[in-house]
């Protein structure tokens, strides 16, 4: 029959919030099986931290300067490369169930098929190739999306306002009257995002929602299809607003602070003041260079009990989303596939969560926003013996993955070869680094980051733009420095090392698609 | 208020360009809208969501080839002004220019977008029918 694919994501989601990387608050049993049982991946990286960017690379396979999604709001083209429909080509049922976002949100203009089709209530629009041939979205043949919340076009707000209107606004809206990012304070401790009063039964709210339209779409096909299903949970992404009846499962009271939170403000400010400009920028409030960083919101005035807040929250939806993992895994097992499903479980990017005393995300590239949890649990039937990865590797790689699952050749579109199933693998196939970009313009704020993990190291080059003049960068070493809190950029001990690793990456970095192409909302 | 611009250089005339974009009433022809009505100095634009904005037309100058107008009476949108110029390139073909300062500052990315879409339609629709195949849709 072939292998089948149930690809998950989560969307900002930490590495160590997962009981198998060492989490010890949210219960992950279902996520932490699929560990033991399959490959650990314990330094992957996206290719860029923030949506639009690393969604767009694990369809394509494609760095961001290939694919061209530089930033949020810049869509990805219609007629990208599509691992999705190489899959479908190859006679693969394909569907993707929940957060897309390969196309801005914001769009009132309805300029973009996300939007129209979760408008609408349609399930795909279809293109026509030259020779006739129909094709579906990006190769899926059916798509529901869901968002962070009851507000855009998306399918789950239309389910929504058709069926439990009242609970609509119980989410926090995610952007304010001037359309920033909001900084509504609420729970106990005025936390920004924070809500303890959302009334939707977990039932409505959206990860089961997921869960349920991918149980549905999986019902819906024939015993012996071959299937690629991506789901994709909006969360635990802000606003931090789960359901009030599952609060009770983490009280952010009990928490200990988390590792990357830095106590002493002297010293959190000493640490952002050995980074380049950009950190200390943003923590004063004096520059908010992106659009994920909410305009109105001055990090500096993070207080420890908002991070025991928002982590709590976090933790609750992670648990959430583990046990909707459950359902759809039991499902799967229901229709007797269990054996030939091969299923890899990730996150498009982390969340500064408190680290160094952040919380969302941007230009920021250390282990809160870079170093993610991947898992890929190969079929039972593909004899794969389970592993723990720690060579680097990044999404790139992910569509590689899945035409290897399935029996396919490398496409040639993508930039990196398939995932490798040991260390032993990774050192015959030459997994010696993982690059990740950034760039952002937001109104004359221009911030650009090249990044290169090797060797237990992560060195990054600012590029010239308005707070940076090209000369600037960070250097960790994450053996000695597991929090990053020692920029050792300018320390001549290691400034062979830094060249060398500067010299590799830009060596790696494909050339970037010009022009840019223009970015066409904030998100 | 934010300011953003989007150009385009189109192998048309002028004053070819400017009687599809000058004439306020055939926005829908070439932005992304659903619909659109003028009476007097005023307009009303459909999007495709079924939001209606109001406009006051500013500018309708058929001598310099600029059209102006503003977004009015509008409980999200506090300050806007749209232009669009026609302007020669020295070639006798068009650069289009469609401008938007806006307030809030993220309408105007938004609409920035739009009008990227909006200009390549124009381009489309006005080489095409240059060509005489006419096949361009909005």
């Amino acid at each position: 029959m072939g292998r089948r694919i149930l690809f998950i994501t989560t969307d900002q989601q930490r590495f160590d919030s997962l009981g198998c990387n060492g989490g010890g608050i949210a219960r992950t049993p279902n996520i932490d099986a699929l560990a033991a049982a399959g490959i650990n991946y314990v330094r992957a990286h996206p290719q860029n931290v923030v949506c639009m960017p690393s969604r767009s690379t694990m369809v394509t396979g494609q760095h961001v300067s290939t694919h061209g999604v530089w930033m949020n709001g810049v869509p990805l083209p219609e007629d990208a490369p599509s691992i999705a429909a190489t899959l479908r080509t190859a006679g693969y049922r394909t569907a993707l169930l929940g957060k897309a976002h390969f196309e801005p949100l914001l769009d009132p203009f309805l300029r973009f098929a996300e939007n129209r089709m979760g408008r609408e209530g349609t399930f795909t629009e279809w293109s026509e190739l030259p020779d006739g041939t129909r094709f579906p979205h990006r190769g899926f043949e059916h798509m529901e999306f869901a968002g962070h919340g009851a507000a855009g076009n998306l399918h789950y707000v239309g389910w929504l306002r058709e069926n439990h209107p009242e609970a609509m606004a119980g989410f926090v809206p995610n952007l304010d009257g001037d359309l920033e990012v909001t900084t509504e304070p609420g729970g106990d401790t005025m936390a920004p995002q924070v809500r303890i009063t959302n009334g939707i039964p977990r039932g409505w709210y959206h990860t089961d929602w997921v869960a349920d339209r991918t149980i549905s779409w999986l019902d819906s096909l024939g015993q012996d299809d071959k299937w690629f299903c991506w789901m994709s949970f909006p969360d635990p992404h802000h606003p931090w607003d789960p359901p009030k009846e599952e609060l009770h499962r983490v009280n952010w009271r009990d928490l200990d602070l988390p590792a990357g939170y830095i106590e002493d403000a002297a010293e959190r400010e000493r640490i952002l003041s050995s980074k380049p400009a950009h950190w200390m920028g943003w923590y004063t409030g004096s520059f908010v260079s992106n659009f994920e960083a909410p305009l109105k919101w001055v990090p500096a005035t993070l207080t420890a009990d908002n991070v025991r807040e928002v982590n709590a929250m976090v933790h609750v939806k992670n648990e959430l989303i583990d046990e909707a993992v459950g359902r759809v895994l039991a499902a799967i097992r229901a229709r007797g596939w269990e054996d030939d499903v091969d299923i890899v479980f990730t996150t498009d990017h982390g969340e500064m969560q408190g680290d160094f005393g952040f919380l969302f995300k941007g230009p920021y590239h250390v282990d809160g926003l870079m170093r993610l949890p991947l898992i890929w649990k190969p079929a039972a039937s593909a004899g794969i013996a389970p592993a723990t990865v720690t060579a680097p590797v990044g999404h790139v790689s992910l569509a590689a993955t899945f035409a290897s699952i399935a029996g396919l050749g490398r496409p040639a579109y993508t930039e990196a070869p398939a995932l490798p199933v040991s260390d032993g693998d990774a050192d015959e196939r030459g997994f010696e680094r993982v690059l990740t970009e950034w760039d952002s313009v937001l109104f004359g704020k221009e911030v650009g980051v090249r990044t290169i993990h090797r060797d237990g190291w992560t060195c990054s080059a600012m590029l010239p733009g308005t707070v940076h003049d090209g000369t600037e960068g960070e250097l960790y070493d994450h053996a000695n420095d597991p929090l990053q809190r020692v920029n050792r950029w300018d320390d001549p001990a290691v400034r062979s090392l830094r060249d060398d690793l500067l010299a590799d990456m830009w060596d790696h970095l494909p050339s970037p698609v010009l022009p840019r192409r223009d970015c066409d909302a904030p998100v | 208020m934010a300011t953003l611009r989007r150009d385009i250089h189109i192998e048309r005339a002028p004053e070819d360009v400017w009687t599809l974009v000058g004439d306020p009433a055939r926005l829908h022809e070439w932005f992304p809208v659903q619909d659109c009505r003028v009476e007097g100095n005023k307009r009303w634009v459909t999007l495709p969501t079924g939001i209606v904005f109001e406009e006051d037309i500013v500018v309708v100058d058929g001598r310099t080839r600029r059209f102006q107008y503003s977004i009015v009476n509008n409980l999200l949108i506090r300050d806007h002004f749209g232009t669009v110029d026609v302007m020669d390139d020295g070639h006798g073909h068009t650069v289009l220019s469609y401008s938007t300062q806006c307030t809030p500052n993220v309408f105007a990315l938004v609409t920035a977008g739009a009008s990227g879409q909006a200009l390549r339609n124009a381009k489309r629709i006005l080489e095409a029918a240059h060509d005489g195949t006419n096949k361009a849709t909005n």
